[in-house]
């Protein structure tokens, strides 16, 4: 049953990550004809990445996105390495491992993701 | 008898051959190697992206680092990975939820197989990622930037 | 009478004596093919004519029986069911199936594939236990209930589904596209009431979810069972479950005679050969 759960939340992920890598793509991409790009220049300068985090709905994004792709990733990266045949113990000790590096990964990204608002209104 | 059998499993080389080399074999493999390399580059990206925090002077500095064209040529690189992956993901995801492969009938020969059914949809599937790679290829190598 | 074309083929036949050697070898053989002989011909040939030593399985010789599953030029097959002249006029080279043990030249150890088939409860289990031992009439199944799995219960157990999978390449807990495909043909059969239990087994690490579509088996499968399929729709099955959204029929149930219906005079079920 267990497997059934992180197969299908692994299916979800990836129809996440679609939808929302597609936004990422085109919020990134549509910025050089100003739409997200208060500050003019390039997309990446710092004025219009502070704007982004600024912005409820990209940053909510962002972290579904960091959420969606971490899972999906790991899952995958699992599921390679139990088939190359480790022993049962390493394959607990592996989803163990993954589950906490994800976590870590995924409070580092969401950090960052709302670090740069609190970061523009204190500048 | 007792005597040594030889074990005769074909190992990580199995993933790549080992039957009829089949157009589906080697999307198999694309797909668990995109899988990886997006894999690693998304870690690497959520370390960049995360010098956010640290505010504007230490974002530019990463900023600058990365304009070097060996990061234009990998941003292509894990574009094409991406759109393969993605494409592919979404042919799989029709098949391994039973969306495509057709309903049980009985075999009479020459046997058609669930191949045969989503064969239309790995087309469509094939040439739109081919489009896409075509695409991001034109806009990173001939677009302004 | 006049003299039949054949053509020389050269066979390289994969050998393997496990007293003498440490690793398989390749020997080479000339076999005059004649249009019509297939591999297990060629194969009985060299036996009788040239190498008495080469072993290989075989029994029907007409591809019912699963015995003579080997690699052909690097694919998969039935020995008995390939004709030399169809994939091959000069070289033809035969090799034991991959991803088994190897006991002796083309024969492999087909035992733990058996086992796991064992393990996944092959048979029709229900709760009318007296009724299934000692039957007094047919239980009721449509043909469009019969539809939905009869292609499983072609499977000869032959082992080119799982000599041809990516993942039985590396994984040896992996049950393999065999035991999932009978796994869903047993769940499917309308007059099975062990749905449960066997997607507890499908639903495990090394079962079902580790399979990714390379699609290998259901090219390889000499009878056309498509194992790919029933595996994909296996996990269609799983997820529905996972939801909650999973419509799975009522056990078929024994037929109600019509009314004015009478039996044929009662014929005795031959005893039991085996233990009671």
């Amino acid at each position: 049953m267990r497997e059934t759960a992180y197969w299908t939340w692994f299916i979800i992920s990836a129809i996440v990550i679609l939808i929302f890598a597609g936004l990422h793509m085109t919020v990134m991409h549509l910025s050089m004809l100003g739409v997200f790009n208060p500050d003019g220049g390039a997309v990446t300068d710092w004025g219009n990445v502070a704007f982004r985090s600024q912005n409820q709905f990209l940053a909510f994004s962002y972290i579904i996105l960091l959420g969606a792709a971490l899972y999906h990733g790991f899952y995958g990266l699992r599921t390679i390495v139990f088939e190359l045949g480790p022993k049962k113990s390493f394959q607990d000790g592996f989803t163990v491992i993954l589950w906490i590096v994800g976590l870590i990964l995924f409070g580092i990204g969401t950090y960052s993701a709302i670090a740069a608002k609190a970061l523009e209104t204190a500048l | 008898m007792g005597n040594k059998q030889f074990d005769n499993h074909l190992g990580i080389i199995g993933w790549l051959g080992g039957g009829r080399w089949g157009v589906e074999r080697y999307l198999y493999i694309l797909h668990r190697l995109t899988g990886l390399g997006i894999l690693m580059f998304f870690l690497l990206h959520i370390f960049a992206s995360s010098v956010r925090m640290y505010g504007p002077e230490s974002w530019n500095v990463a900023m600058v680092l990365l304009k070097n064209p060996i990061f234009k040529l990998g941003e292509f690189f894990v574009f094409v990975a991406f759109a393969f992956h993605a494409l592919n993901g979404i042919r799989l995801i029709f098949i391994e939820l039973g969306l495509a492969v057709g309903k049980a009938e009985e075999p009479i020969f020459p046997y058609k197989s669930s191949l045969n059914n989503q064969k239309p949809l790995m087309m469509i599937v094939m040439v739109i990622c081919a489009i896409l790679i075509l695409a991001g290829g034109y806009n990173t190598f001939f677009g302004s930037h | 009478m006049e003299k039949v074309p054949t053509t020389n083929i050269i066979f390289y036949v994969r050998r393997f004596d496990p007293e003498k050697d440490a690793s398989p070898r390749q020997e080479q053989y000339t076999v005059p093919v004649e249009k019509g002989m297939t591999v297990l011909d060629g194969l009985h040939y060299i036996k009788q004519t040239q190498d008495a030593s080469i072993g290989f399985r075989f029994s029907c010789r007409m591809g019912v029986c699963g015995s003579c599953g080997m690699m052909i030029n690097g694919k998969p097959g039935l020995a008995c069911n390939t004709q030399i002249l169809d994939v091959t006029q000069s070289a033809l080279t035969v090799a034991p199936l991959p991803n088994f043990n190897i006991i002796r030249d083309l024969v492999p150890d087909l035992v733990p594939m058996f086992g796991v088939h064992q393990s996944i409860q092959p048979y029709i289990q229900r709760k009318d236990v007296g009724e299934k031992e000692n039957p007094t009439m047919e239980y009721f199944q449509t043909p469009h209930q019969l539809e939905e799995y009869l292609q499983f219960t072609y499977c000869i157990k032959c082992g080119c589904c799982m000599a041809s999978c990516p993942t039985m390449a590396t994984d040896r807990e992996y049950l393999g596209p065999m035991p999932l495909a009978q796994i869903y043909r047993y769940n499917v059969d309308s007059r099975d009431d062990a749905g449960a239990t066997r997607r507890n087994i499908a639903a495990e690490s090394h079962a079902v979810f580790n399979c990714h579509y390379a699609g290998e088996c259901s090219a390889a499968c000499p009878k056309g069972v498509d194992p790919a399929r029933a595996i994909q729709l296996m996990k269609k099955d799983l997820v529905l479950g996972y939801f909650g959204l999973a419509k799975h029929g009522k056990c078929a149930q024994l037929h109600k005679k019509p009314d004015k219906a009478s039996y044929k005079p009662k014929i005795d079920a031959p005893a039991f050969t085996v233990g009671k």
